[in-house]
């Protein structure tokens, strides 16, 4: 018997001793140090990705759109528009990058989380730290990407700077979602699945255009997705238009995260230590 | 006798400054099993590439089964089978599917592929794993199918590079025994190995090969016989006193070489040699006498020894 | 003669015969090889083909349009449906994102991850012809993207001329290929993934994407933007694109002009690809 289902014997089946050992940071800290040596092209493009999106988009295309008038009757830019979306959008693409790819290495490849299961660290640990990991890298884009909004003078209100707070919460989402989600695939095919439901939640979610364009029961379809959710919660947060409605999308991120470190944990202590 | 499968005169390869093979002369007969033995990077890779008729030679000339590798690469390769030192299976495609697709470029049609398959699955005891997926063989299974897939076309010669390296035992065993079934139906063998057990298993005849060139060449027994003693001794003295005690037995026995961590004394009769050792009032920790084997001859020949 | 002689020829004659088929065919053994291991992933290959072409028409083609202010692409009588503007740029662009992941990993792949493409070398096979192969294989896959895309792009009557999805087709692998070829020689000569592929990528292909009048025309773009149009097959294969699908007008010397760029793109990118693998597998 392994020391980890040792202790889980003594404490009972489930005790949180088990599960977390307050180490998540060792975890974070491999994937610091791992990331200096990858490559930094890869590191950076994460940054330029959504800003050529904006100029291609926002300014170029804008100027065939003009102003989009909110719900509240206000009219903005069309940069302004699209920008908090694209953050949105690139929070989502980094968390799942790190949660799915990433992780679906480790498992199979690299045969990281064996080694990792084998020292004292619970697989809440693993699975906080590796999250902990995407949401650096996301806060980080994040604050670059709304620096060029600054500058671009894509920010309308002050409230604008509560957007960082926001990709964290709606990045930890993403990412614990992603890592349950890759702990049940087993090969590449699989994976690429995760593409197809991630190129129509960024085609769709209010990213490009409002979703009024659509017939009713299509609305309803995007607004269960999470992407939607996302970027209308940031978009009231660079507008200034927080309603009812950003406290429930507040609310949807925090479930979303809350089902995703348990599912993850669950599958990382059956998969690792049953 | 027929006329030879592969010659080379005055073969040299060079990589920009490296020369990685430096004028090698050599004769491959029909039937025959022939080795190059030599430690990492002595050329041997190299020069069974340009056999194998995919690196062009830089100078001297080659011939093999009579035709230049330079102008006749694919005929010459439709001839061989060949046995990489790192497998290059398909891990796509299942365990028969990488024997057929592999005669496909060879052009022979596929239910001939598909019966030499099923043939060369029972040859390298693979049946059962038909099905199988590579990622799921063991490395001895991955090394069967590996020259099981270089069979499929009926190779008049089998090359093989470092065919048993990173195996076990037992594997590197049944390996030994399906090579020599292909000896004894009339395939030319040539291998490269940098173990002496595996030379002297497989091979009719050997060069031995450093720095690009050849240092001997002749049958395991007869370069034993020509560039070694009958019998060996290993003394070992702990190896703060080997080079002491060396000194002291100086004169003793054919030759001596030092180690680091033993003395080797080639002499003839190796019992006597170990009497005389004791009547010098010397007592080694452990003594040991054997007969003499390639790796002596390569000692002697260069000074060093083949695993480093 | 002696015994010797008749023993000798006997062999080089054998291998005489035994690579008249490889020599003849050896491209296609390649090519064949090639789609096997693509049915490893044949359902991606397939949704993702019929897939994005559908997400990509509905989302900006019907969504975004519905949105525009002012017409955005014009043939000879007047303004076009959105849709029917960007539907060529938007094929192209799939052919290319085949390339993307063909001619990159899957060519690291054969020399390094899987070593598959050494296995060919030590066959009859020459290395021009596992270059030749691999192309032939990948043209079947984009073949089929362009084809399934076209036929979307019909059934939502984003073309002005009918006849022309006969065309369309045929321009999506031209511009595939102009993009892919260079490609490709880039990705043999590389020994090591070291984040080049995903610069490519993201530092070539989006950008390209995105500033190749992809979405609107490139005259919208600031001048000093407007070369990235110019070098980008995206760009070239759209315009004729659209000038076959809805006339969009354009003189016979534009014409030449576009063909020219996309077919020394892809002829020169040829050349070196096969120099390349030469180069490697036989050096």
């Amino acid at each position: 018997m392994s020391a980890p289902t040792l202790t889980a014997a003594v404490t009972g089946a489930g005790g949180v001793r088990a599960l977390y050992r307050g180490n998540a940071r060792a975890v974070l800290g491999r994937g610091l140090l791992a990331a200096r040596s990858s490559t930094w092209v890869v590191v950076v493009s994460g940054f330029f990705e959504p800003v050529f999106f904006l100029l291609a988009m926002g300014v170029g295309l804008g100027t065939y759109i003009g102003d989009v008038t909110l719900p509240s009757g206000r009219a903005i830019a069309y940069a302004a528009y699209i920008a908090p979306a694209l953050l949105a959008v690139s929070a989502m693409n980094g968390a799942v990058y790190d949660s799915t790819w990433n992780v679906f290495f480790k498992m199979h490849f690299g045969k990281l989380y064996q080694a990792m299961m084998a020292t004292s660290l619970g697989p809440l640990d693993v699975a906080l730290g590796e999250i902990g990991y995407a949401l650096l890298r996301g806060v980080v884009y994040a604050t670059g990407f709304l620096t060029v909004m600054q500058v671009m003078g894509l920010n309308l209100s002050w409230t604008a700077v509560l957007t960082l707070p926001a990709v964290l919460l709606i990045a930890f989402g993403f990412a614990s979602l992603g890592m349950a989600i890759t702990s049940y695939m087993s090969t590449f095919q699989q994976m690429d699945w995760i593409q197809f439901v991630l190129l129509p939640m960024f085609l769709f979610s209010a990213t490009f255009f409002p979703l009024t364009v659509y017939p009713e029961p299509i609305q309803w379809l995007i607004q269960a997705l999470p992407l939607w959710h996302a970027v209308e919660l940031i978009r009231g947060l660079t507008t200034g238009e927080l309603t009812g409605g950003t406290a429930g999308h507040v609310a949807y991120y925090l479930a979303m995260a809350a089902v995703g470190v348990v599912v993850t944990t669950r599958r990382l202590r059956s998969l690792f230590l049953d | 006798m027929p006329a030879p499968v592969i010659t080379a005169t005055g073969l040299t390869k060079h990589y920009g400054d490296l020369v990685a093979v430096a004028g090698i002369d050599l004769e491959v007969a029909p039937g025959e099993s022939f080795g190059l033995l030599g430690p990492n990077g002595a050329g041997k890779s190299t020069t069974m590439r340009m056999i194998g008729a995919v690196s062009t030679r830089t100078g001297g000339d080659l011939q093999v089964l009579g035709l230049d590798p330079d102008t006749h690469g694919p005929e010459i390769r439709s001839q061989l089978g060949v046995v990489p030192q790192e497998d290059n299976l398909d891990t796509e495609l299942r365990v028969r599917d990488n024997l057929i697709v592999y005669g496909r470029y060879f052009g022979i049609p596929r239910a001939v592929c598909a019966r030499r398959a099923d043939e060369l699955l029972a040859f390298a005891q693979l049946e059962d794993k038909a099905r199988s997926k590579v990622d799921d063989l063991s490395g001895g299974m991955k090394r069967r199918l590996t020259i099981a897939r270089a069979l499929v076309n009926e190779p008049r010669v089998l090359m093989l590079d470092e065919p048993t390296t990173g195996l076990d035992p037992q594997a590197r065993h049944v390996l030994w025994d399906r090579l020599f079934r292909l000896k004894e139906r009339g395939t030319t063998l040539v291998l490269t190995t940098h173990y002496m057990d595996e030379a002297e298993q497989l091979c009719d005849r050997l060069v031995v090969v450093d720095q690009g060139r050849i240092m001997a060449e002749g049958s395991p027994a007869q370069l034993i016989r020509e560039h070694s003693s009958r019998e060996v001794v290993e003394l070992r003295f702990g190896s703060q006193r080997n080079q002491a005690a060396a000194e002291r037995i100086a004169g003793l026995g054919d030759r001596i070489e030092t180690l680091p961590d033993r003395v080797l004394v080639y002499a003839a009769d190796g019992e006597a040699v170990v009497e005389q050792v004791s009547r010098l009032g010397l007592h080694p920790t452990t003594s040991l006498v054997r007969r003499s084997s390639l790796e002596d001859v390569f000692l002697r020949l260069t000074g060093r020894s083949l695993i480093e | 003669m002696s015994v010797e002689q008749t023993t000798r020829d006997d062999a080089t004659l054998a291998a005489l015969a035994g690579a008249v088929r490889p020599r003849r065919f050896g491209a296609l053994y390649v090519a064949e090889h090639q789609l096997r291991a693509m049915r490893a992933y044949g359902w991606t290959i397939v949704i993702g083909g019929l897939g994005q072409p559908l997400l990509y028409l509905l989302g900006l083609g019907l969504g975004l349009a519905s949105f525009l202010d002012a017409p955005v692409g014009f043939g000879p009588d007047g303004p076009v449906p959105y849709v029917t503007f960007v539907a060529p740029a938007l094929l192209v662009t799939a052919t290319i994102s085949v390339t993307t992941e063909e001619f990159t990993y899957t060519v690291m792949s054969g020399f390094k991850w899987r070593r598959v493409f050494w296995g060919m070398n030590a066959s009859p096979l020459a290395p021009g012809q596992v270059a030749t192969g691999l192309v032939l294989a990948v043209a079947v896959r984009m073949a089929f993207v362009a084809v399934a895309y076209t036929a979307l792009i019909a059934a939502f009557g984003a073309v002005g001329h009918l006849w022309s999805v006969a065309v369309l087709p045929l321009l999506g692998l031209l511009g595939g290929m102009a993009f892919g070829l260079p490609l490709l020689a880039y990705s043999a000569g590389l020994r090591d993934d070291a984040g080049q592929f995903a610069a490519v990528q993201r530092f070539v292909f989006t950008p390209m994407f995105l500033f190749s009048g992809t979405f609107y025309p490139l005259a919208t773009l600031p001048t000093w933007l407007h070369w990235i149009g110019w070098v980008s097959p995206l760009w070239h294969a759209s315009e004729l694109g659209r000038a076959v699908s809805y006339a969009q007008p354009m003189s016979g010397a534009t014409v030449a002009v576009h063909l020219g760029v996309l077919v020394a793109l892809a002829a020169g990118g040829w050349v070196l690809a096969r120099r390349v693998f030469v180069g490697r597998m036989h050096g």
